[in-house]
Formats: structure tokens, sequence, C-alpha cells
């Protein structure tokens, strides 16, 4: 049975992704961060979705947990095109653009056949295996991407304070991700914790992201090594 | 074994990213001057800030009506200064290097709070004439 709380982080699930893609739209940078305001997007779309199938067939019914699990590893393809998308931004000057692309497909691709290859030999539910399966292991290459990616920007002296911000941001929230997860196979009871801990950490997200479209100027640019969290002095 | 480490990992990648983050909101306020009315009010009479001064900075910006669009960044640096608090404290007798730098960043907070506070003071006046205007 859910409670007030439930519904309340329910609702948030909902508004806050829908206000960074109105966020995307008021800073006139939807189309730029096309990749970013549309996994928002589908993130608000599939959250109602979800609260739809709940309301209709209840929390414990077979179609909310099928409707869960493949919104989920939907969401989670979406999140691979919208880290690509930032890949895409930094490496954009270098020319390196549909090199990029073609190397998302290429590991998504790979991961999907990888996927395949670890959940081939169970013969029932194969498809909802496959789609659990898969979800882990693109958040996996999600996490290790933006890894890679905050890597590039350090790098490549990345200035754009927009950029910045939005890969920072994200990879607050893969790292919390992983935390948590890491987390709930240490200490596997307090099931409350690790039933709220998700749902606030992905508030995250959104937030920060609406506050990178709507308050950060495209044009703003900021030194990366003073932002650097190994570098010794702010300026 | 595997879950401890992919926990330590996940925790460095998130100090690295919430650190990197929070600089990259500091940074945009490093670059504006304090009003001389700003300067007044803290008694900041140079672009160096005290560490220190970070709280009664946060409660003189309470005082002040939100103009609405600061409050996450404020709260984002808040939850920074307390870090940055905290490992102030730990380093303070291990690393005394390191504590330096994380006084320093504690200053760069600070002037962030201060920054905040001249925007919501301007901000203030604006609503003020606009009442006056309207008498």
């Amino acid at each position: 049975m859910l409670g007030p709380v439930d519904y309340v982080y329910w609702m948030l699930g909902a508004f806050l992704p829908a206000t960074a893609v109105v966020c995307a739209c008021k800073g006139r940078v939807f189309l730029r961060y096309l990749p970013l305001s549309l996994y928002m997007l589908v993130a608000a779309l599939l959250t109602v979705g979800r609260f739809v199938i709940f309301w209709k067939y209840g929390f414990p019914s077979n179609e909310y947990r099928y409707f869960y699990f493949y919104s989920d590893a939907l969401l989670t393809i979406c999140m691979f095109f919208a880290l690509m998308g930032l890949y895409s931004h930094v490496f954009r000057e270098m020319g390196f653009n549909r090199h990029v692309r073609a190397g998302a497909l290429l590991l998504l691709a790979l991961t999907c056949w990888f996927t395949f290859q670890v959940v081939m030999n169970s013969s029932a539910k194969l498809l909802t295996k496959f789609v659990v399966e898969l979800e882990q292991n693109l958040n996996f290459v999600g996490l290790v991407l933006t890894y890679l990616l905050w890597g590039a920007v350090m790098k490549m002296r990345e200035t754009r304070t927009q950029v910045i911000q939005l890969v920072s941001a994200l990879g607050v929230y893969f790292s919390a991700f992983a935390g948590n997860y890491a987390l709930h196979n240490l200490a596997p009871g307090h099931s409350t914790v690790w039933t709220y801990l998700p749902q606030i950490l992905a508030l995250w997200l959104p937030l920060a992201w609406a506050h990178a479209f709507v308050k950060v100027p495209v044009e703003a640019r900021i030194a990366t090594i003073p932002i650097a969290a190994t570098h010794g002095s702010s300026q | 074994m595997i879950a401890a480490l992919i926990f330590v990992i996940a925790v460095a990648g998130f100090l690295q990213f919430f650190v990197s983050y929070c600089r990259s909101l500091i940074a945009a306020y490093e670059r504006v001057d304090l009003s001389e009315q700003a300067r007044e009010v803290t008694g900041i009479n140079e672009r160096q800030v005290n560490g220190q001064d970070f709280a009664r900075l946060l409660q003189l910006v309470r005082m002040c009506p939100e103009p609405g669009d600061d409050s996450r960044e404020i709260g984002a640096v808040r939850t920074y200064f307390g870090l940055l608090s905290m490992a102030r404290a730990a380093f303070h007798r291990i690393a005394p290097s390191l504590e330096k730098r994380m006084e320093r960043e504690r200053e760069s907070c600070a002037y962030f709070a201060a920054v905040a506070l001249d925007r919501r003071i301007a901000h203030s006046r604006g609503l003020i004439a606009a009442q006056l205007s309207n008498q």
C-alpha cells in the first residue's frame, strides 16, 4: 500500500523532468540539447504512464511490473543517447561528431549482444530477463562513459559552463546510484532506506539540468582547471 | 568485496563530481565585484572574505526577500561548505597543506554568499522602489 510520501515522490518524478523540458524551451536550448530534453520528456511521460498502469491494475499486478521494467529499460536507453549527446557536444569542435554517433551505436549493439549472451540460456521469460539485464548493463556502461567524458572535459579544457554543469550533474547522479547499489548489497536490510533513497536521488538530475538550462547562458565560459576537484586553489 | 570496491569508487566519483559542480556554481560568482552597499553591510573591504563569515553572510541572505532564482545554488554551496568544513576538521592535524586548500575553498563559498547577499539587496531595493512608485 502506498502512502502520501510515495505519491509526493511520484508526482515530483513527473513534475521535475517536465520542468526541465520547460526550462530547456525557456532557455532556448531544447534543440541544442535535444537528446537530454527528450530524455527528460520521456522520463516525465513514463512516470505518468506508470501511475496510470498502477491506478488501473494495482501495485502488485503483472501489468505494472512489466511496464515498470520495460519503461525503465527504455529510459536507460534514452539516458545512453543523452550521454552520447553530451559526448557529441564536447567533441564537436574536433569534428568527431559522426565518429561519436557511430561509436555510440556500436557500443549499444555490443551491450545488447553481451546481455543476450548472458541471458540466452534462460528458457523462460527470455525477453524480460534480457530487458532487466540490459538496463543494468547500460547503467554500468553509462557510469563508465560519464567518468570518461569528465576526463575528456578536463583534458580538453572545456570552458562552456553549461556543458560542464550538465556533465558534472550527470556524474553526481550516476555515482550516487552506483554507491546506493553497492551499499544495498553491503547492507541488504533497511528496506525503507533502499525504497526512498533512489527516488530522492532521481530528483537531482532534472533539478540540476533545469538550473543549467535556464540559469546558465549558452555563451558563459569558465576555466576548467579551477573547477577540477583535484585542483589546489579556486582561481 | 566487489560491492565495497564499487562503493569506494562511487563515493570518490560522487565527491569529485559534486565538488566540480559546486565550483562551477561558485566560479560564476567570483567574477562579480561587490557593490559599495554590500561592502558596508557585510564589513568586507577587499575581495578576500574569511571562510568563517559564511554562516553570518548566509543569515543576512536569509533576511532578504528571495528573488526566487538562487535558493538551489545557495543550498548546493551550503552543502559543499559543510563538506569542506568537515574535511578541514579532519585534515587539521594530519595534513596542514590540505587544510589550507579547504580554507581557500571556504573563502570562495563565503564570497559566493556575499555576492548572493548583494544580489538580494539589489532585488529588495528594486521592490521598495517599485512600491514607492505605485504609491
